[in-house]
Formats: C-alpha cells, structure tokens, sequence
C-alpha cells in the first residue's frame, strides 16, 4: 500500500515539477495550493474550473466577435482577452497569460491574422492545460483515496 | 550629349535602383561630374584662351607689319590706317571672342567648332568689305597694294585660322576623350551598382574610393598631358626664336660680306678704266710699271680685301716678239707647282694667244711677265670676264704665296667704249687687257666677322656652290651645333658663281630650363597634389570605414544600453520579487519565538534584504533615469510631514553614530506643495544617508529647507536660522557647535535662482549641513557621476555603490532643479539642492493632528538652549503644533536673571540637556514657581534629548525634576503625543503600536472585492479570508456603487480597473460622489470616505496618477502580495 502511495506521490511531484518546469503554471499557482485549507478543501480545484468555465466564455465572445469578418470589433476582443489575462494570471495559467500579452498586442494594433492566430493557439494552450490539470487532480485523488498525503512540492 | 544628359538628371537611372542611400550617393556622384566638368571645361578655357592670346598677338604683328608696309610704301595718313587696323583688330577680336563663346555651350559638341570658324570667316570677309570701302576714297593705286595686303593677312589669318582649328581640334578630341574615360568609368561604376545592389551600404564606401581613385588618376593624367603639352609647346617657341635669331644673324652677315665685296669689285673695276684711259688711252703710255705699282700701292685702302692687283695684256701670238722686244722680257709660263721663283718661270709655250702681266702691285710683283692665260683657271676667267664685260670670279684656289684660299677677280680692259649690248663677239675683238685682283677669302671674312657683333655665337662657312656636285669650302670650320643651320645665297656679281654663307650656332642650343621649370613645377605639383589627394582619399576611406565601424559599433552600444536597463529592470524587478517574499518571512520568523541568538540572526538578515532591495531600488531607478522613463509624480503632499517621516526613519541611524538630526522648514514654504514625494524624499534620504554615513561620532546633520526668494534677498528676511547662517562666516555657530562649511557656497553656482518663476509654482532650496570627513578636493569633481565614490578606498571604508548621488543629481534635475556641495575636508560638507514644486492653494493642509493642534494653541513656551539655532529649530517646531508665543533664552542662568519678565504665565518650558544643569535648574524652578503662583498649573518642564541612555532616561525622570523627556529630533507627531500626555489632563494616550501583520491589520474587517472575472473574485476573497477580513465580492461596478452607497459597513473596497459597463475608476467617482452628496447632507463629524485601492495587473503602467485623480487611496497589485498589501491597507487601517 505505502509503496503505491509512495509511487503516486513521486508520480504527482514529478508531474507537478513538470508542469512548472514545462511553464504551463507559476507561483501563483502556488499561492492557491497555500490558500486551501480546512475550511476549503477543493479550493484549488474550483477557482480552476471557475477559470475553465470563464475561459471558455471568453474565447467562445473572441471567436464571434472574430468571426464577424468585415467589422470586428477590437475593443471587445480587447476586453475579453484582459480579462483573460486576469483570471489566468490570478490562477497562475502562465502560458496563456503569456499568449494573453501577445493577444493583447494584436488587438490593440487591430492585427487580425494576429488575433486569429493567438485565439487558436489560446484555446489550444487552455484545453492542454486543462487536461493537465484534471490528469495532476486525479492523481490527487488517487492519492487520497490511496490513504496518503498530497505531498507539498517546492518547486 | 549623352554626358550632358547625365549630368543634368543624373537621378533619373538611380531613383528606381536606390531607395535608402539613393539620394546620398546620387548627390556624391553628382558632385563628382560638376567637379569633373568644371576641371575639363577650365582646361578647355585655358587652352582657348592661351590660343586666342596667340593668335592676337600674331595677329596685331601681322597688322603691325601691314601698317608698316602701307606707311612706307604709300601716302596713306596714319589715322586712316589706324582707323583701319583697329577695324581689322575689332573684327578679329570680334571673331576670338565669338569663337570662345561659342565653344562654351559647345562643350558636348564639335560641330561648335566648325560653327564658330564659319562665323570667323564671314567676319574676316566683312573685315575685308570694310577695308575696300574705307580705301575707296583713297588712290587706286593703293588699293591694289591693299588689296594685296588684305589678301595676305588672310591668308596668315586662314592659316592662323587652320592652325587653330587643327589645335581646337586636338583639343576637342582630347577633352572628348577625357570624357569618354570618365563616362566609361561611370557607367562601369554604375553597373557595379545595380550588380551590387543588395550590400549596397557595406560596398558603398569601397565604390566610392574607387570612384574618387580613378578620378584621381584621370586628374593626375590631365595634369601631366597638360605639363607635357606646355613643356612642348614652349620649347617650340624658343627653338623658332633661336632659328629667327639665326636666320637673321647670318642674312645679316651674308648681306655686309657681299656689300664690302662688292665694293672693293667696284674699285677693282674703277682701276681697269683707270688702266684703259692712261694706259691705252694715251700714247705715249701714262703708265708704266712703277707708276702702277706705286698707285696701286697708295689705293690699297681702297681695296682692304684683295691682296693685290695686276695688269695683264692682250697679246697674240703674232704680236709676241714685238711685245717680247718691247719689254726685254719674254712671256713666262705659270708654273702652279711652285709659284714662288718668278725668274725660274720657263717661257710660256706657243699658244694663240698671251696674257702676260705688264703692271703689278709690289705684293704680286712677281707676277710680271707671267702669261695668265697659262693658268687654268685664269685662262678661263680671262675669256669669261672679256667675254661678260663684267668682273667674274675664278674658283677658289690657294694664292700664290699666302697660303689661303683664294679668289682672283678679273675684267676685261676693252679699248673702246662698247655700248651695252654689245655682243660677245665685239667684246673679244675689243679687249685689250685684263686686270686681275686676288682676294683672300678668309682674311675676308675673318675682317668682315670682327667688324659685327656677337661674332662668337656663330660660326659662319662660305662656300662655292657652283658646282652642286664638289661644293668648294672656301672659309669656317666645321665647328658648331650641325644640327641647325641656315643658308644665306652670296652673290658677288658673277652670275656664273654661285656662293653660299651655312651659319650655325657655336654651341649646341641650351638646356630650354624656361621651359621645363614651368611644366616640371606644374608636373611636381600635380604629382604632389595627387599624392595629397591619394592621401586625402585614403585618409577618406580609412575615415569612412572607421565611421562605418563607430556606427556600428554606437549601434551595439545603444543596443547593448538598452539591452542593459532592460536587463538591469527585468533583473532588478526579478529579484525584488522573492526578495519581498525573503523579507516578509523573515518578519514572520521575527514575530515567533526565538532566543537571543536567532532573533539576531534574522535581525540581521532581514536588515540585509533590506539593503539588498533598497540597492536593487537605486539600480532600478538609474536604469530608469537612463532610460528615460521616469516620469515624476505631481501629487499634494505635505513637506514637513515627509521632513519628519524621513527624520524619523534616520534618526535611528543617527543616533546610533551620536550624531545630531535636525530639521528646519522657512515659514515661507507652504503647507502642501506638489511634486513628487517619493523622489523628493529619496534625494533627502540620499544626502542625508551619505552625511550619516561620513559622519564620525560628533556633531550634527541638518537639513533645512527654504524658498529660493528668501536666500537671493538674504537681508530682508525674518528667517532667523537663514539670517544666522548667512550673516557672518563663523561657522562654528552651528546647531551642535562643531563647525561646519558655510552652506551659501553650495549654491553660489547655482544658474537657476530663476527670476521668473511663474505664480502657481516655488522654488525650494534644500540643504544638508554636516560635520562629516568631507569630500577630498581632488574627488569633488567627479562626486556626481555613477559607480564613482570620492576613492576607491570610500567604499572599502564606508560601503556603498556611489551611486545615490547620481541618482540624486538627475532626480533634482527632472525637478528642474540644480544641485551642489560645499566641501572642506575634515570639517563637513553642505549639499544644497533646489527644485520646482507646485503650489496648491486649494489645499490647506493635509493634517493629520488637526484636532491636536487646537489644543496647543495659545500656549506659552520658553526654549532654553545653548545654541541659537537649535532653539530655532525647536521654535519651528513648536509653531507647527501651533505654540505662537516662544521665548528663547540661551540658559537656564540668563532665562532667570534676565527674562524674569518672560517666565510670567509659561506653559511649558524646553531646556536642552545640554543647557541642562541641576543647580541652575533649582534656581529657576524656584522662579517659576513664585512667577506662578496665582496659578494653580505649573509650567511643564520638557527635557530635550538627543542621545540617552535609558539608565540615564529614567534617572531624570525619576528625580521628578521634568515632566517628560522628548528625543530628537523633534517630530511633529511625537511633540502631539508629548505633550497630550503632560498637558492633557493626565490621560495618557497610548500609542498604538503597528500590527506586525496583516491578520491582525484586516481581521474582522469588512471589505469589498470588485472584479468580473469569477476567477480573481475567488482569489482575492480566499486571500483577504486567510486574513480574517469580512470578504463581500461584487461582480461589476453598478454593483459595487450600490453597495457602497453610504451608510453603508465597509472599511475597504478593492476595486477591479478594467470591467465592462462601468470600470473602477468610473465606479469610485461614482461613489466619491455619492458620498460627498452624503457628507454634506448629514453635516456629521463622521465623514464618509471608504479607501477605495485599486486592483491591477500591470503596476509598471502609470495606472497610479490616474486612480488617484478619481479619487482612489491607492492600488495593490494583483495577484495579491503580502507585503504590498499590508504597506497599502496599512495607511487605513493604522488609526
């Protein structure tokens, strides 16, 4: 039993580590973790759905308004992609706030190509990190369920 | 023509293949044409106009010489010949000035030429009708003459005209060719060009150097053809003038010989008439042989070239022994061999005829009775000469006797007086005699040489030419240059001999130096101007290729500069981040328990994170300074509320070292100026950090602060700490009474007291006075420039990046501002700097102690201290809590003697610790208490402080003596607090001491969050939890304005910037509204104003000024960071 949770702890950390390492979260990702306690327990996994859900919000408005070849309006975009950077940047997504700058460059010089280009690679980069991020919380669980300690990674 | 074209649009081919360095190079290469054009065309002037000089100058000799011949030859006035010449002139000049004009347009084109010949042409044909008309009026005979004349001249002129046109010609190919080189050489460039298009800039200065290269040999080619041309052409000049010089010469010699012999014929011939009529003419003879001899003899002068004469006789064979017996001689046979012995002669053999000499010279005596006839060339000259009836002349032969060569002239002695076209025949009949005489030519021609001048440059050959194929040399020497030679025709009256005088010069012609020093020079100097420009353009190159390399290398550097703040920022924000979070753990370990040794350990390391960041600080502001982008803040901030925060801040320090901290601000200054605190404060923090750190053990730092009006009229102001340091140079009147510079000279250099300071702003002038090491002279120069400190070894002593002031300096200069020092080693330094702040008079005062400060008012002090300026400084201090009546007297011995009068009524009473004596203190306690006897409250007795034990602190208070001990330096908030406690009515307020931490600074607050993103809502609201704070999250900014429409419960609002609809600062503004509508509706003490900070992503963004002009209280960074979070809420939460 212990060598199984042993496994999945070094599995999760490793995991973790790369994920970090791969630039797909930050520090602030970390700041969640610290923020879960007790009275919280799936904090972290909420305010990642709640990011999910609003990133997909966000890119579906972007791709309209996108769409409307012709007349797009940039401000929109504009908008829709700060916000984006926000809530990526309070969870720590680092990569998507990252294409969120470029994004946001694109917009504000009225570069279509260049904003097509950054939604794709956006929505790409977000559905990766998603997947990620469920593999990383069901290895938790396994964890859990496995009667072990989410270990503490310092990255 | 495809030159010209060129020249003129030279852009025209370029402007499609150049874009970036098109118009650059096209400029360059234009340049170049003219330049070449200009030389080519000044060439062509030079020649034309050295040819026009010639020809005018032939031509006004040719008029010269036809001017002369007319006037010679004819009755022409000289003004009409004049007249007529200056015609011919005018038309010629006419005619040369056409032509040059004409060849300057022509440049391109040699049918110019031919053109402006033709114009030449008609012009002399007009020249020609003026003429005719002009010498209508005269004889006609002249005008033949004339018309002679005319025709001759042109023919020279069309000769001239040819010559010209041969030279022009020449010319015109050559300049042709220069510009066919040069054209070539273009185009061949130019194809280099568009084949090398795409590195144009990296080739573009080798081209180019080729390009001035070959220009240079093309110029360096002209120069020399054009030295060759010169050099020819001179030397042309004076080989004509040399054969001239001959020519005339030996014309000149020929013509004098053949005068003189014709002269002496001339005698020769008068003596055979002579003979004729006495000797023949008379019977019996007049003559005989003596009388011959003996008037030959005498006449010889007349005759100085023959060396002698003799008379011979016509006599036939038949006549032979008459005569024979006549004489008593027989006729002898000329014996060639050997002439000397006359009487060895045989007697001559029988022939028709006889000439023997019956009369001779003495000189030729033996001569007689010789048969001439038997002689050769006698014979033959005798039957000529009868037959002529004129002298002739034998060839020559060597004379008898003399050894020269020799000519015998000879005529015939006819005894009648024939007619004269007598025929041959008659003339032999008729000839009764010859008469005979020898020249010796070389003595003739010797003599005649002597007689001229310059008789050595020349050395002169007389030949007999009659026989073409055995020419005889009848004199010279075949001495002299042979290459040059002239042929002057002798005749000396026999037609049948032909002479020839061949003159040379002696000596071979000179070295032509006049001819080739001008064309050497201008060859040398062609030479070294090219090798200067070769220079010139090498240096060029070299110049070019060192700019090109600068260029890039300055691109480097600036890239490698901006390379270097960026790094230096990115590097610096970098670190400040963890740091941050290094910092506040450390804290976090602080505030848990920990023995002695640990917490000292965290102590320290938390004091060098400090440091570390605080550095990290100073490199990001330089890297921002370099970089332009600090910007200052304009916000209203209070002066002395920042003075004292800053004191306090160094006060610290400063007590550590023993130093003394004070701080001074005019009355003048107002309460709230606008400018940038923060900078304000570092350059303070700055100077006052470096007085602190060169400042050993004793004596103060002060920093006081003044406007710029007050200092330029020193004398009328009431400032008394101003009037005191200005006033006199004793610098020991100090605040601690250890001397210091005098601080005018900090700011003696100052340009910008500025006169015209418009009314909304000020001008403060700040300095630092301290007691430090001071600044060594030899470093005072570089004090302000980055990295450097006074000496390596500063830093070794005292640490430190030397940077600070540097930053201080351009942070003073973006306030418009100047900074300087006074330094003297071993006594202090003063920095003074000034700067340009708003004034706003729309703010009073942003005070905090407003309530306190109504408390002070109308109370009476009495400052006892030593020294004047610290009781100043402590005035000024008390006046801000708003004390208006205080005394000052110097110690407590004068304040109870002298200002008895003073101690009625006191409140409280200050004396400094160093004023401070117990037994005077007795004495005056004493008088204060029987001044105050009506009055049931004492004045309270403050003690001020600067450096105090707590042992010793808690002695004085325990002696009961004084009320309260005040540290310095003085604080506006710390006097507030004092004096509460001893004035107030024995409630004793507490200080609140800071929260160590953001629970206890947010718990059980209520705050509101506003953002539209779900996510950072979340966020925010777990991170405010985590610290015990209320949380209510709203998700627009309609919603937050209703919630905080007052009354309402929150302490805080943070506030998203950027949300739809309606976004923060719209939101706050809003609410500022709102609750200033409350504010003045309810007319409460309580004043609604819910700190609104703003929440943002990008704090880089200068978001700040702007959410504080919509009325927020500041703004945290998001995501949330501990530290920045509680430094910010602190201010709110602190009261």
């Amino acid at each position: 039993m212990d060598t199984l949770v042993a496994q999945l702890q070094r599995q999760f950390r490793d995991y973790t580590i790369s994920l970090y390492h791969q630039g797909f979260l930050d520090d602030q990702f970390t700041e969640l973790k610290k923020l879960q306690d007790e009275c919280s327990p799936d904090f972290v996994a909420e305010v990642v759905s709640l990011f999910f859900e609003d990133c997909e919000k966000l890119i579906g408005n972007m791709a309209r308004a996108l769409d409307q070849t012709g007349n797009v309006d940039f401000n929109l975009v504009g908008s829709s992609v700060h916000q984006l950077k926000g809530s990526s940047s309070s969870v720590g997504a680092k990569r998507v706030k990252g294409l969120c700058v470029t994004f946001k460059e694109c917009c504000d010089s009225q570069n279509f190509e260049g904003c097509v280009r950054c939604l794709q690679q956006v929505d790409i980069e977000y559905k990766s990190l998603k997947a990620k991020l469920q593999d990383l919380f069901s290895l938790e669980q396994q964890i859990v369920q496995a009667g072990g300690r989410i270990p503490q990674v310092d990255i | 023509m495809s030159i010209a074209c060129e020249l003129s649009n030279p852009n025209l081919k370029k402007t499609k293949a150049e874009t970036i360095v098109g118009n650059w190079t096209s400029k360059k290469i234009l340049l170049f044409r003219v330049l070449c054009g200009l030389v080519c065309i000044s060439l062509v002037l030079w020649l034309c106009l050295s040819f026009y000089v010639g020809s005018l100058c032939i031509c006004n000799k040719d008029a010269e010489s036809s001017k002369g011949v007319l006037f010679r030859n004819h009755n022409v006035t000289r003004s009409e010949i004049d007249a007529m010449l200056s015609l011919f002139f005018d038309s010629n000049q006419v005619t040369s000035f056409e032509c040059r004009k004409e060849s300057n347009p022509g440049m391109w084109e040699s049918y110019g030429i031919t053109c402006s010949l033709s114009t030449r042409l008609e012009k002399d044909e007009e020249a020609k009708r003026h003429v005719a008309e002009l010498m209508s009026s005269s004889e006609a005979s002249i005008l033949d003459n004339l018309e002679e004349n005319v025709e001759k001249e042109e023919d020279e002129s069309g000769h001239q005209d040819v010559l010209f046109y041969l030279m022009n010609k020449w010319h015109w190919w050559f300049v042709l060719c220069v510009l066919v080189a040069a054209h070539f050489i273009f185009e061949f460039h130019r194809r280099k060009e568009v084949s090398f298009l795409q590195d144009k800039q990296q080739t573009q200065c080798k081209r180019d150097g080729k390009l001035r290269k070959n220009m240079l040999l093309l110029c360096i080619i002209a120069g020399v053809s054009l030295s060759v041309f010169w050099f020819w052409h001179t030397n042309e000049k004076i080989l004509r003038q040399r054969r001239e010089t001959l020519t005339n010469m030996c014309e000149e010699r020929a013509r004098v010989l053949q005068d003189q012999f014709n002269v002496s014929m001339n005698h020769v011939h008068a003596l055979s008439i002579l003979v004729s009529t006495f000797h023949h003419g008379k019977t019996p003879s007049a003559i005989d042989q003596k009388t011959f001899s003996e008037y030959t003899e005498r006449t010889n002068f007349e005759r100085p070239l023959t060396s002698g004469v003799a008379y011979a006789l016509k006599v036939t064979h038949s006549e032979r022994e008459k005569f024979e017996k006549e004489h008593g001689w027989t006729i002898k046979k000329m014996n060639p061999e050997d002439q000397t012995l006359v009487h060895e002669f045989d007697p001559a053999p029988v022939q028709d005829e006889y000439a023997p000499v019956i009369f001779a010279q003495e000189t030729v005596s033996h001569l007689v009775s010789v048969d001439m006839m038997s002689g050769n060339e006698d014979r033959e000259n005798i039957l000529r000469a009868r037959a002529l009836g004129k002298g002739v002349l034998t060839s020559p032969f060597q004379l008898l006797k003399s050894n020269h060569l020799g000519v015998i002239l000879t005529f015939a002695v006819y005894n009648t007086n024939l007619p004269h076209d007598a025929t041959e025949e008659e003339r032999i009949q008729a000839t009764i005699g010859y008469l005979g005489a020898s020249y010796d030519m070389p003595s003739l021609v010797e003599k005649l040489l002597q007689q001229l001048a310059s008789k050595q440059t020349i050395s002169v050959n007389v030949y007999d030419t009659t026989n073409a194929s055995s020419v005889i040399k009848m004199y010279g020497s075949e001495v002299g240059d042979m290459s040059e030679e002239h042929i002057s025709s002798l005749d000396f009256g026999d037609p049948f001999r032909k002479h020839e005088m061949h003159c040379r010069f002696t000596q071979k012609p000179p070295i032509p130096w006049l001819a080739i020093m001008p064309p050497g020079f201008a060859l040398v100097i062609t030479f070294l101007l090219g090798y200067i420009f070769n220079e010139a353009i090498n240096r060029i190159a070299t110049v070019e290729e060192d700019i090109r390399k600068v260029r890039e290398l300055k691109a480097r550097a600036e890239a490698a500069d901006v390379a270097k703040s960026q790094f230096l920022a990115t590097v610096s924000h970098e670190i400040r981040t963890p740091m941050v979070g290094v910092l506040g753990m450390l804290k976090l370990l602080m505030d848990t328990d920990l023995d002695a040794k640990q917490m000292d350990f965290a102590e320290t390391a938390h004091g060098s994170g400090k440091d570390l960041i605080s550095l990290i600080n100073e490199v990001l502001d330089q890297a921002k300074i370099e970089s332009g982008r600090l910007e200052l803040e304009s916000v209203p901030f209070d002066l002395r509320f920042l003075l004292d925060n800053i004191s306090s801040l160094l006060s610290g320090k400063a007590a550590e070292k023993g130093i003394e901290l004070a701080v001074y601000v005019s009355s003048h200054v107002p309460a709230v100026i606008i400018g940038d605190p923060g900078r304000f404060r570092q350059i303070i923090t700055n100077l006052v950090g470096n007085s602190i750190k060169f400042t050993q053990e004793k004596g103060h730092i002060f920093i006081s602060v003044h406007l710029t009006n007050e200092v330029r009229e020193p004398f009328d102001t009431e400032d008394e700490i101003l009037k005191q340091r200005l006033g006199s140079d004793e610098t020991c009147n100090t605040l601690s009474g250890y001397p210091a510079v005098n601080a005018t000279g900090s700011w003696r250099n100052f340009r910008t007291f500025q006169d015209h300071i418009s009314s909304d702003k000020i001008e403060l002038l700040v300095t630092v006075e301290d007691t430090g090491v001071g600044i060594p002279f030899e470093a005072q120069s570089r004090i302000f420039t980055p990295f450097m400190q006074a000496d390596s070894s500063t830093s070794r002593t005292y640490g430190g990046t030397g940077i600070g002031l540097s930053i201080s300096k351009r942070l003073v200069e973006l306030m418009q501002g100047e900074i300087g020092f006074v330094s003297k080693p071993g006594v202090g330094t003063t920095f003074s700097f000034t700067g340009v702040f708003g004034k706003d008079s729309s703010v009073t005062a942003l005070e905090l102690f407003d309530q306190s400060i109504h408390e002070f008012q109308g109370l009476k002090a009495l400052v006892i201290d030593s020294r004047n300026i610290r009781a100043e400084v402590t005035r000024y201090h008390l006046q801000r809590v708003g004390i208006s009546s205080i005394d000052i007297a110097s110690s407590l011995g004068t304040a109870s003697t002298s200002c008895a009068s003073k101690l009625v009524n006191l409140d409280l009473v200050l004396v400094d610790k160093d004023a401070w004596n117990k037994e005077e203190y007795v004495a005056f306690s004493d008088l204060l208490n029987s001044g105050q006897e009506t009055y049931t409250r004492p004045p309270k007795i403050l003690l001020l402080a600067t450096f105090t034990t707590p042992l010793e602190l808690s002695e004085i208070k325990s002696s009961g003596l004084v009320d309260e001990v005040l540290m310095k330096p003085l604080r506006m908030s710390v006097l507030i607090c004092c004096l509460q406690e001893t004035m107030g009515d024995g409630k004793k307020r507490q200080i609140k001491r800071k929260p160590k931490n953001l629970g206890s600074l947010l718990r059980g607050k209520h705050i509101l969050v506003v953002d539209d993103t779900v996510v950072n809502r979340r966020v925010a609201d777990a991170v405010l939890r985590k610290y015990k704070a209320l949380v209510t999250c709203v998700d627009s900014g309609k919603a937050a304005v209703a919630m905080l429409k007052p009354p309402h419960d929150f302490d805080a609002c943070f506030m998203d910037l950027q949300m739809p609809e309606m976004d923060g600062f719209e939101a706050t503004r809003r609410v500022r509204d709102l609750e200033e509508e409350m504010n003045k509706k309810t007319d409460q003490s309580r004043k609604w104003h819910t700190p609104i900070l703003a929440m943002t992503a990008d704090v880089i963004q200068a978001t700040n000024e702007k959410c504080i002009k919509c009325g927020m209280d500041g703004f945290v960074s998001k995501p949330f960071e501990e530290e920045e979070l509680y430094s910010s809420v602190a201010r709110f939460f602190d009261k």
